[in-house]
C-alpha cells in the first residue's frame, strides 16, 4: 500500500513509536539498573539515566558474584547455556529436516500416521508431559549430563512441519531431473534439497538457539549439580537472596550480558536469511 | 543412440484406474515421435514410463536391446526435457549443465569439453555463470536442453517443453529442436498437445486418444488418411468438417443437398464424411450444395467462412481475396472425400484408397 498523506504517515509513526517504547523500556530500566550501584537502587526507585558504575558491575558479575551464591562462574553458566542451545538448534535441524525429507519423498506404511502422530505433539506443550520424560530421563540414567539436559527437547514436531510444507512446495519435476540425472535420494538430499531450504534453516536457527537460551524449567529439573547450570538458572538463583538483600544491580548486568547472544544471532542469522531469500527462486 | 520397442504397454494407476492401454510401437534409432492428443490421453504417463519416472503396469519396454521395464531413469540412457523446465534454482547454468555428468563420474576434463560444446551450440556461452532466475524463458528451455545434450544419451524424452513459451519463441524454439535433433541423430520421443508443433516436428506421429493409440503415421498420413473421425477433427486446423451424410448409391446426400460420387462410393448407409476446409471450393449456377454464410474469420492470407449446409456447420477456407456473399453454393472433389462408420468413427477404406496402400511396400494405415 502505498499513501501519501501526512496525517497517515504521523500515525503509523506514533504506533510505531509507541510499540517500540512499550516493547524496549523494560530493556531500558535493566540496563540503567546494571549501571549503578546497590545503595541507589534499594530506595525503590530505578533512575531514568545511567550511572557510574558500569564497569564496576559488570567485571564483578564476570568474576565473582557467582561464587557468593554457591554457582559456578558466569562464563561458565554462559558456555553451558550456550553448548546446549546450539546442541538443541543442530540435533532439531538435523532431526526434522531428516523426518520431513522420509515423509515428503518416501513411501512407506503408516507414512501418514507416522506424520500425524509427529504433529499431534505439537498440540502438547513440554510442561503437560514433563513428568514422564522426567521419569524416562532418570531411569536411564541421564540426570546431570549433557545428554539429559538436550536429547529431550532434541526433537521438534514445529520445525518438521515447516520443512514438510517446505518440501512439498519444491517442484516434482525437480526431484524427477536429478533422478534422470543419476542422483540418488540421499545425493539428491545433499545437492539439492539442503541448499534449497537455507533459508528455512536460517529462519528456524534464529528461532531454535534462542527456544535452547532461554531454557529453564528442564534444565532446572534434570540437573542438581552446579557445574551443568545454564545461564537462566543461574540468574533465578541469584534473584532468592540469602540475607534478605538481592543484588539487583549486578543481576541486571547478567541479564543484559545473557542477552547478548540471541540479539548476536538475530543480526548475523538475519543477513544470511534475508540474502536467502533474494537469493534463493524455486 | 538406440531404437525403442514397446510391447502391449499399459499403466494401471493404485484405485483400478486405466491410464494407458496396450500400447505397441516400434521407434527406428533416430527417429523424431511426436506423441500428441488431448490432455488426459494419457501421453505424457506413456513418456514417464518410458523415462522409468513411472513403473509399468504391463507390458515391456526395450532400449536397444535392453528391457528397461526395471531400470532406474539414471542408467535407462535417457535424457528428459520438462515443461517448467526444472532447472536446479540454486546452480548456476553451468553446474546445471554439469550435475549429471559429475553424478556419472565424468572426468573434468570432458564435461568441460561438453559444456562448452552444448553451450556454443545453444548459444547461452555468455550466461553460464548465471542463475536460472536471471534468465528468460527461452534461455532457461535452452539450459535444460543444453543439460539433455551434454549427457549424450541414445534417447531424448520431451514433456511438452515448449508450452511456457510466448507464441512467437514457440515457433523459433520448435524450428531449434528440430534442426538440433537432425544434427545429433538422437533418437527422440515428443509429447505435445499443439497439433501443429506435432506436424511441424515429427518423423512420425502418434495420436492418442483415451489412452489408446488412434493412429500412427507421417504427419501427411495422419493428415490425408486420418484413420477415425477423433484423428480427423484433431489433426489439422482449421478441424476437419465432418457432417452426417447419407450415401445413396452413387450419390452422398448431406442435409438437403446432393453430391455425385462418380464412383467413389465406399459405402451404403448412413456415414460421417470429414471434408477439409481448402477442399471445399465455391461454384457458380445451380450444381453443388447450397452455404449460407454465418461469420467469416479473416487470418490475412485465408478467409475462414463458417456457415450452415441445411443443419450442418461447415468451415471452408477461401483465399484472402475472394468475395464472400450470404448465400454460396459449394462443391468438393468426390476423391477428397473422407468416409467414416457413422457407428464407431473409423476410417471406411475406399477401394482405391487400398489399391493405393497394396502398392506402396510401407505399412497401410490401420482403417
Amino acid at each position: 500500500m502505498v499513501e501519501n498523506r501526512p496525517f497517515l504517515t504521523f500515525l503509523t509513526h506514533a504506533f510505531l513509536i509507541f510499540g517500540f517504547v512499550v516493547v524496549a523500556f523494560p530493556v531500558y530500566v535493566a540496563f540503567v539498573a546494571s549501571t549503578h550501584d546497590l545503595p541507589t537502587l534499594l530506595t525503590g526507585a530505578v533512575p531514568m539515566l545511567p550511572g557510574s558504575h558500569f564497569i564496576e558491575n559488570y567485571s564483578a558479575i564476570l568474576t565473582n558474584v557467582s561464587a557468593a551464591h554457591g554457582l559456578p562462574n558466569y562464563s561458565h553458566m554462559a558456555l553451558n547455556s550456550l553448548i546446549m542451545a546450539i546442541v538443541i538448534t543442530v540435533g532439531k535441524i538435523v532431526i526434522s529436516i531428516m523426518s520431513a525429507f522420509a515423509i515428503v519423498y518416501f513411501r512407506f506404511p503408516f507414512r501418514v500416521l507416522a506424520f500425524w502422530i509427529i504433529f499431534v505433539t505439537l498440540m502438547l506443550p513440554v510442561e503437560v508431559r514433563i513428568m514422564p520424560t522426567y521419569k524416562i530421563v532418570a531411569d536411564l540414567g541421564m540426570l546431570n549430563s549433557w545428554a539429559g539436559l538436550t536429547i529431550p527437547l532434541i526433537a521438534s514436531a514445529t520445525a518438521t512441519f515447516l520443512f514438510r510444507q517446505f518440501f512439498m512446495t519444491v517442484p516434482d519435476e525437480i526431484l524427477e531431473a536429478a533422478r534422470v540425472d543419476g542422483a540418488g535420494a540421499m545425493k539428491f538430499f545433499w545437492d539439492i534439497l539442503l541448499p534449497l531450504s537455507r533459508t528455512n534453516i536460517g529462519a528456524l536457527c534464529v528461532i531454535l538457539f534462542i527456544y535452547g537460551w532461554v531454557q529453564y524449567l528442564w534444565p532446572m529439573l534434570v540437573t542438581t549439580d552446579t557445574g551443568y547450570y545454564t545461564l537462566m538458572m543461574g540468574m533465578k538463583r541469584m534473584v532468592t537472596a540469602q540475607d534478605g538483600v538481592i543484588a539487583w544491580n549486578y543481576v541486571m548486568a547478567g541479564s543484559v550480558l545473557a542477552m547478548l547472544p540471541p540479539i548476536l544471532i538475530v543480526i548475523f542469522m538475519q543477513r544470511l536469511f534475508i540474502r536467502g531469500l533474494t537469493e534463493t527462486e524455486k | 543412440m538406440a531404437s525403442i520397442d514397446v510391447e502391449k504397454v499399459g499403466k494401471i494407476y493404485t484405485g483400478g484406474v486405466r491410464a494407458v492401454t496396450d500400447i505397441n510401437l516400434e521407434i527406428k534409432d533416430g527417429e523424431f515421435i511426436v506423441l500428441v492428443g488431448p490432455s488426459g490421453c494419457g501421453k505424457s504417463t506413456l513418456l514417464r514410463m518410458l523415462a522409468g519416472l513411472e513403473t509399468i503396469s504391463e507390458g515391456q519396454v526395450k532400449i536397444g536391446s535392453r528391457v528397461v521395464n526395471r531400470v532406474e531413469p539414471a542408467d535407462r540412457d535417457i535424457a528428459m526435457v520438462f515443461q517448467n523446465y526444472a532447472l536446479y534454482p540454486h546452480m548456476t547454468v553451468r553446474q546445471n549443465l554439469e550435475y549429471g555428468l559429475k553424478n556419472r563420474k565424468t572426468p573434468k576434463a570432458e564435461i568441460d569439453a561438453r559444456v562448452t560444446e552444448a553451450a556454443r551450440m545453444l548459444e547461452i556461452t555468455q550466461y553460464l555463470d548465471r542463475k536460472p532466475r536471471a534468465l528468460s524463458g527461452g534461455q532457461r528451455q535452452r539450459v535444460a536442453m543444453g543439460r539433455a545434450i551434454v549427457r549424450k544419451p541414445s534417447v531424448f524424452l520431451f514433456d511438452e517443453p515448449l508450452s511456457n513459451l510466448d507464441a512467437k519463441l514457440r515457433v523459433s524454439m520448435r524450428g531449434e529442436i528440430k534442426r538440433l535433433q537432425r544434427r545429433l541423430g538422437t533418437t527422440s520421443i515428443y509429447v505435445t498437445h499443439d497439433q501443429l508443433e506435432a506436424m511441424t516436428l515429427a518423423d512420425r506421429l502418434v495420436v492418442l486418444n483415451g489412452g489408446q493409440i488412434e493412429q500412427v503415421g507421417s504427419p501427411l498420413d495422419v493428415y490425408h488418411t486420418p484413420a477415425s473421425t477423433f484423428v480427423a477433427s484433431f489433426i489439422g486446423s482449421p478441424a476437419m468438417n465432418l457432417v452426417k451424410a447419407e450415401c445413396q448409391g452413387d450419390r452422398l446426400a448431406i442435409g438437403p443437398a446432393m453430391i455425385s460420387l462418380n464412383g467413389y462410393a465406399p459405402a451404403s448407409g448412413t456415414v460421417t464424411v470429414g471434408i477439409r476446409a481448402e477442399d471445399l471450393r465455391v461454384v457458380s449456377g445451380e450444381e453443388g450444395m447450397p452455404f449460407v454464410v454465418e461469420y467469416v474469420e479473416e487470418l490475412g492470407s485465408q478467409r475462414l467462412v463458417h456457415g450452415l449446409v441445411g443443419d450442418q456447420a461447415l468451415t471452408i477456407a477461401l483465399s484472402g481475396e475472394s468475395e464472400i456473399s450470404g448465400t454460396m453454393r459449394i462443391a468438393v472433389d468426390p476423391a477428397r472425400l473422407h468416409f467414416f462408420s457413422a457407428d464407431d468413427g473409423k476410417r471406411i477404406v475406399s477401394a482405391n484408397e487400398a489399391a493405393r496402400a497394396a502398392a506402396a511396400s510401407s505399412p497401410a494405415p490401420v482403417a
